[in-house]
């Protein structure tokens, strides 16, 4: 007799659950739905005008059919490498630093300036690096565009790097010195090497982050419509030539404004995959 | 042992106010302190580590027992707002003169901590030969390193076990094993004083009384400072015990002596389990 109210309230809490359950997991689907629309929507109107020409061929005049995107592909690899060459030492040195006086007066300033930096609207970079890098010499450039891409890095690597250093086991340091390692030798091969499939995978999120970015190349790598790797001249970057195709009148450059996109969906695909396999990497290793 | 009669005249000399230091003592420490910023951890200890012994440091948890044992090879002063005051003489030199390379001290006085703490990303052969490796001005070669290696996992009672496994990484063994690989390293750059912080604190029994053969076996070549909490491991690896307490070194006796007559009352109250 006594146990009927009970049972109840514990058949409310298992439905009530049971619908908590569901909601998430309809959240969790809803969470992946726009990838999944966006790839569908790419495949259906981009992989058509995706043959061996897009990678290969330069841009044909309107009219003409076929052509391709080969120079907003290396426009964009181009990119991609200055903007790690300059990113990446910085970002990780900055990183180290944070890390190894986390309490000091500079590294909180430093680490407050690069969180306002990763938040800054990436058009403010844009306009910030034209004024300048382009302003003053008066053209646009790779490098300007390069460099507003490290802009863009540098904070993602600086604080990914400080906490994977972090995550390094003060007594792994403390093990290193009192073996007599120099502080150089123990950051370097103990504690950097340790923390380095960590700070690989925050890189390569970040070279994932800025591979499509826009709006900082609008005002200083500008975009190209002949091939270009010079580091002074402008560039093209597939984000800037599917922008140009995407608002043109014509339907041929529409669908390779589409290719375009799955081509740079792909490669972030690609590269976060590569930073999953690296993560994945770290922690099948085996732990004490 | 003639030739440094000369040496402990003189620090009979410099430290005129205490004790002149046993003529075996291969460490001296005299009038030492140790700050944590302001916080005295550690309060005028004198104490002489005999040569070829095992000295235990006993006392209960916080009283000081690993921060004197880091002021033996100055890594104290590593943490930051950390500060030692006295001297500590090895060999009748002050390693806290102004003229020595704290990392000169560290590579000639070996240390274990109370966790294992091998090198994740390194090998078992290049975890035992790392302090070599980095003591060295050129790279040794490889066989070189081999036989280091070889030697100091002998040493370590770990050979027989790793033989095959050399190039494996060292976390794939077990956690009395990493703790004897973390001694191998040690012992790689042929230290003369060993210094083991709680070495035993985190493992099982028969891992415990492993290592506690190997530093049975050590004494004669190496001397050895041991930090127990442990009173029965302090009788069984030492031959002498210093009994520490809010920092106070309380009194110092040849281990058997200190486990059956202690002359200090407060010594006596610890070891018999009236406080801990
Ligand atoms: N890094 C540190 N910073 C500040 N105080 C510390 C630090 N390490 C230890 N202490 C303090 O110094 C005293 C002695 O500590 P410790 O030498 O570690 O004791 P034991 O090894 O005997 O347990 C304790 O009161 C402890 O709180
Ligand atoms: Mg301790």
């Amino acid at each position: 007799m006594t146990s009927r109210a009970p049972r109840r309230s514990i058949r409310a809490r298992r439905a009530r659950s049971a619908a908590m359950v569901a909601l998430t997991v309809v959240a969790a689907l809803l969470a992946t739905l726009p990838l999944v629309l966006i790839l569908g929507l790419l495949l259906k109107q981009g992989a058509s005008s995706l043959n061996w020409a897009f990678f290969t061929a330069m841009p044909k005049p309107v009219g003409e059919t076929g052509g391709g995107m080969a120079n907003a592909l290396a426009g964009t690899l181009m990119l991609i490498a200055i903007a790690s060459a300059i990113g990446l030492p910085v970002g990780i040195g900055a990183g180290m630093y944070l890390a190894e006086h986390r309490g000091g007066r500079l590294a909180s300033v430093v680490r407050f300036l690069s969180d306002v930096l990763n938040g800054l609207p990436s058009i403010v970079v844009g306009i910030f690096a034209w004024q300048f890098l382009v302003r003053p010499v008066k053209h646009f450039s790779a490098l300007a565009g390069g460099i507003a891409l490290a802009a863009m890095m540098i904070p993602l690597v600086a604080r990914a790097t400080e906490e994977m250093i972090r995550l390094v086991p003060n007594s792994l340091r403390e093990a290193a010195l009192a073996l007599g390692y120099p502080r150089w030798r123990t950051s370097l091969t103990v504690v950097l090497r340790t923390a380095l499939p960590g700070i690989v995978t925050g890189a390569l999120v970040a070279v994932a982050r800025i591979a499509g970015e826009t709006a900082p190349l609008l005002f200083t790598a500008f975009g190209n419509q002949f091939w270009s790797t010079s580091l002074t001249q402008p560039i093209s970057a597939l984000p800037l030539q599917i922008f140009s195709y995407a608002i043109s009148p014509y339907e041929e450059w529409h669908s390779l404004a589409w290719a375009g996109a799955l081509v740079l969906l792909a490669l972030v695909l690609v590269i976060s995959l590569i930073a999953r396999y690296v993560t994945r990497s770290r922690f099948g290793h085996g732990h004490d | 042992m003639a030739t440094t009669e000369p040496q402990v005249l003189a620090t009979d000399v410099a430290a005129t106010a205490v004790a002149a230091p046993a003529a075996n003592a291969l460490i001296s420490v005299r009038a030492l302190d140790a700050f944590f910023g302001a916080t005295r951890a550690v309060r005028d200890v004198n104490l002489d580590f005999l040569e070829g012994q095992v000295t235990a440091i006993i006392g209960p948890s916080g009283c000081g027992k690993s921060t004197l044992l880091r002021c033996l090879n100055r890594m104290h002063e590593t943490v930051t707002t950390a500060r030692v005051e006295g001297e500590v003489r090895l060999d009748g030199k002050d390693i806290y003169e102004r003229s020595v390379n704290p990392i000169e001290v560290r590579r000639r006085i070996g240390m274990v901590f109370q966790r294992p703490t091998p090198f994740p990303t390194m090998s078992v052969r290049d975890n035992v030969t790392a302090g070599f490796r980095a003591a060295g001005r050129a790279a040794p070669s490889r066989a070189e390193q081999h036989a280091i290696a070889e030697w100091a996992l002998h040493r370590a009672a770990l050979w027989a076990e790793v033989k095959d496994r050399l190039n494996d990484s060292a976390m794939a063994l077990s956690g009395g094993q990493q703790q004897r690989l973390c001694i191998a390293r040690a012992l790689a750059t042929k230290p003369r004083v060993l210094l083991l912080d709680e070495p035993t604190a985190s493992l099982d029994p028969l891992s415990t009384q492993k290592i506690e053969e190997l530093v049975y076996e050590l004494r004669g070549d190496v001397t050895v400072v041991i930090v127990t909490h442990n009173m029965q491991q302090a009788a069984r690896v030492s031959d002498r015990t210093a009994f520490m307490l809010l920092g106070d070194l309380v009194e110092v006796a040849p281990t058997s002596r200190m486990f059956t007559s202690p002359s200090d009352e407060r010594t006596e109250a610890y070891i018999t389990g009236r406080f801990g």
